[in-house]
């Protein structure tokens, strides 16, 4: 098993100033699934943003998959995000009047794919996320749920070794928004890291692990070993999160 | 992808450099389309500026090349062989200069010269009747003229005859075009009054662009001039046709020719090279109107910035799902460059599409040849795609420095 996210008394301070983040350690290993969690102003969109390379901290070091941000240009970052990290959206950021399939296939757009891979790639991922059927949909005429599916899938599409998914359910009905975060307990089952990003409490236990952010800081980071997953099959797949990583579906959907 | 993983797997440290992927030609035009085929209205309008100036180009451009072209395919027609003799002005003032009476056979002699014709002024004027004041001339000259005059201007006789032996004894007249408007005639039949006596009209001249002199006047037969109206047979102006090959030796002796005694006193022309200097004043177009052109163009280019800058601010959300998703500043530059450049790219092929149909459509209405210069065409277009990479840059630089967590925000 392999550090995925390596945080070291990460600070972030705005002009003001304003400190986000005051002296954050956090680890995450391959296979994990977490919830950051925390009231607004608590800091955790800035972690999100640092965990995702989308900014940079004032002090301390970010390892992203094995890589020093601090020592990557713009292009090395971008490739970084390109290969190594996926993220979900509240707002799903799906590009209107195209179809799933192609929505899915644009997060391979800046991997030097050519466009039939991504295509390829991207109906398999649709297919993991339970889409097989909504390939040629545009996103009006999918409900928010499975809009949102597109979404997780154009996260997954790239087997990033790391998700990050924030507020995921926070346009959802409550009914959806279980059917993705149990969509995201099954990618976690088949060996994807994944942090999800939340206000809500709930959500956040229903996780492993929970990191609850106050203040800029981590005042938190607790294991639920008995999660309540009320899944079936959740026992079964525990194993493979601390084996080889990948299910056979899933290696099958990179080639 | 395999190796990457076990890398990942073994140990996770990253040993494998990040090189961010090139988009491909094909993936760039279709990052660089996608905001245009998602608005398209807004891209009509924005490349219409750009369509309204390469338009007014290119139709200034061509409908001065379609008549340069048909005047100068008029010159080929017309032939640029032929000379004109006529009296010079004298060294002697106030003394009438005339040509002797045997230049028009002397002319006939030199070597190379293939045809020969010639007219003589009259006194006499043409009238519609002899009520008509005697000074009210209407700018008519009667001229006496030799039968092979209208085949050495290549004329033509709309309607009627032209005059031959027979006719050209008695009184009859052929009138150029324009002297046949101003007599009011419409048709051969009709009768003027030339010199005291009624002239039947036999026939009317088609326009001669060598020869504008003609056009105003009324031809009476050389032999019918003699007879009727006190002519002596000096001619007034010798035409002749030669090989294209000879017209500089020609020249060179016909003064001599034509008066060997006097050839100061005269004066030999060439009909054509006015028509060449027409044709090359035709040619240089109007400049005020191509500069029109390249205002409208100005003003279709920023246009298309202010589309451009408008779509940065709208698409942040794009641009930070683009970068997201792993899009370098380079990418994002080329995106919104790319889309520029295709947004001027589309109104110049439109101007250029309606540049050449505006001088189509004035070039057929004018019965000209349909003439686009290609350069102009190469030059409009290559204008709109510098246009398009100079409004696309400052615009696709602020989308690149956007930072992505403020883009990802701003909804």
């Amino acid at each position: 098993m392999s550090t995925v996210v390596g945080l070291r008394a990460v600070t972030k301070e705005y002009p003001g100033p304003v400190a986000a983040l005051r002296g954050v350690d956090l680890t995450v290993e391959e296979g994990e699934l977490l919830g950051i969690v925390g009231p607004s102003g608590s800091g955790k969109s800035t972690l999100l943003h640092i965990i995702g390379t989308l900014d940079r901290p004032t002090a301390g070091s970010v390892h992203i998959a094995g890589h020093d941000v601090a020592a990557l240009s713009d292009r090395r970052l971008s490739a970084l995000r390109a290969q190594h990290i996926g993220f979900v959206f509240q707002a799903f950021h799906l590009v209107p009047g195209v179809s799933a399939r192609d929505n899915v296939a644009e997060g391979l757009l800046y991997s030097g794919l050519s466009r039939a891979v991504r295509r390829r790639r991207a109906a398999a991922a649709l297919e993991r996320v339970g889409l097989a059927d909504r390939l040629d949909h545009k996103p009006h005429q999918l409900s928010g749920g499975q809009r949102q599916r597109v979404a997780i899938a154009r996260a997954v599409v790239g087997e990033p070794a790391l998700l990050l998914a924030d507020e995921p359910t926070g346009a959802l009905d409550s009914a959806s928004g279980e059917a993705v975060m149990q969509l995201l307990r099954d990618l976690n089952g088949e060996g994807a890291t994944i942090a999800v990003i939340t206000h809500d409490t709930e959500i956040a236990q229903g996780l492993p692990r929970e990191v609850r952010v106050r203040d800029g800081q981590v005042v938190a980071d607790v294991r639920n070993p008995s999660t309540n997953v009320p899944n079936p099959s959740a026992a079964v797949r525990t194993p493979s999160r601390n084996g080889n990583g990948r299910s056979p579906a899933a290696t099958g959907a990179d080639q | 992808m395999r190796a990457r993983r076990a890398d990942r797997e073994a140990g996770g440290r990253g040993r494998e450099r990040l090189r961010a992927a090139r988009l491909r030609p094909r993936d760039v035009l279709h990052v660089g389309s996608a905001g245009l085929r998602s608005r398209p209205v807004r891209v009509v309008l924005s490349a219409l500026g750009i369509a309204i100036g390469i338009a007014t180009m290119i139709s200034v451009v061509g409908i001065s090349a379609s008549s340069q072209a048909q005047l100068l395919r008029e010159l080929d027609k017309l032939g640029t062989n032929l000379l004109v003799a006529s009296p010079g002005d004298s060294m002697f003032a106030g003394q009438d200069v005339e040509l002797p009476e045997e230049s028009v056979g002397m002319v006939g002699r030199i070597e190379g010269v293939q045809e020969v014709g010639a007219t003589a002024d009259l006194d006499a004027t043409a009238r519609r009747n002899e009520k008509i004041d005697k000074d009210d001339t209407g700018g008519i000259t009667v001229k006496a003229t030799t039968g092979d005059l209208l085949r050495v201007l290549r004329g033509e006789v709309r309607s009627g005859r032209w005059l031959d032996n027979a006719t050209g004894r008695y009184p009859s007249v052929v009138l150029g075009h324009v002297s046949a408007e101003r007599l009011g005639i419409t048709a051969p039949g009709r009768q003027v009054w030339i010199g005291g006596r009624y002239f039947t009209v036999i026939g009317i001249l088609a326009p001669l662009p060598l020869a504008p002199e003609i056009e105003r006047s009324a031809l009476v037969g050389w032999e019918g001039a003699k007879r009727l109206l006190g002519f002596e047979g000096h001619p007034t102006s010798v035409y002749e046709r030669s090989a294209d090959a000879a017209v500089q030796d020609v020249r060179k002796v016909m003064a001599a020719t034509v008066d060997p005694r006097n050839p100061q006193n005269v004066k030999v022309t060439d009909p054509s090279s006015a028509l060449r200097a027409k044709a090359a004043t035709e040619g240089a177009f109007s400049s005020l109107l191509l500069g029109l052109g390249g205002i409208a163009l100005l003003v279709g280019g920023v246009g298309v910035a202010n589309t451009m800058i408008i779509s940065v601010l709208e698409r942040r959300y794009e641009i930070g799902l683009r970068r997201s998703l792993g899009a370098t500043r380079g990418q994002i530059r080329i995106q919104f460059v790319t889309e520029s450049l295709m947004l001027s790219g589309l109104g110049g092929l439109a101007g250029v599409a309606l540049g050449a149909a505006a001088t189509g459509v004035y070039a057929y209405s004018g019965g000209l040849p349909w003439v686009v210069p290609p350069w102009a065409v190469g030059g409009g277009f290559g204008a709109t795609l510098v246009i398009g990479t100079i409004a696309g840059l400052y615009p696709a630089v602020r989308a690149s420095r956007l930072s992505p967590t403020l883009a990802l925000h701003a909804a």
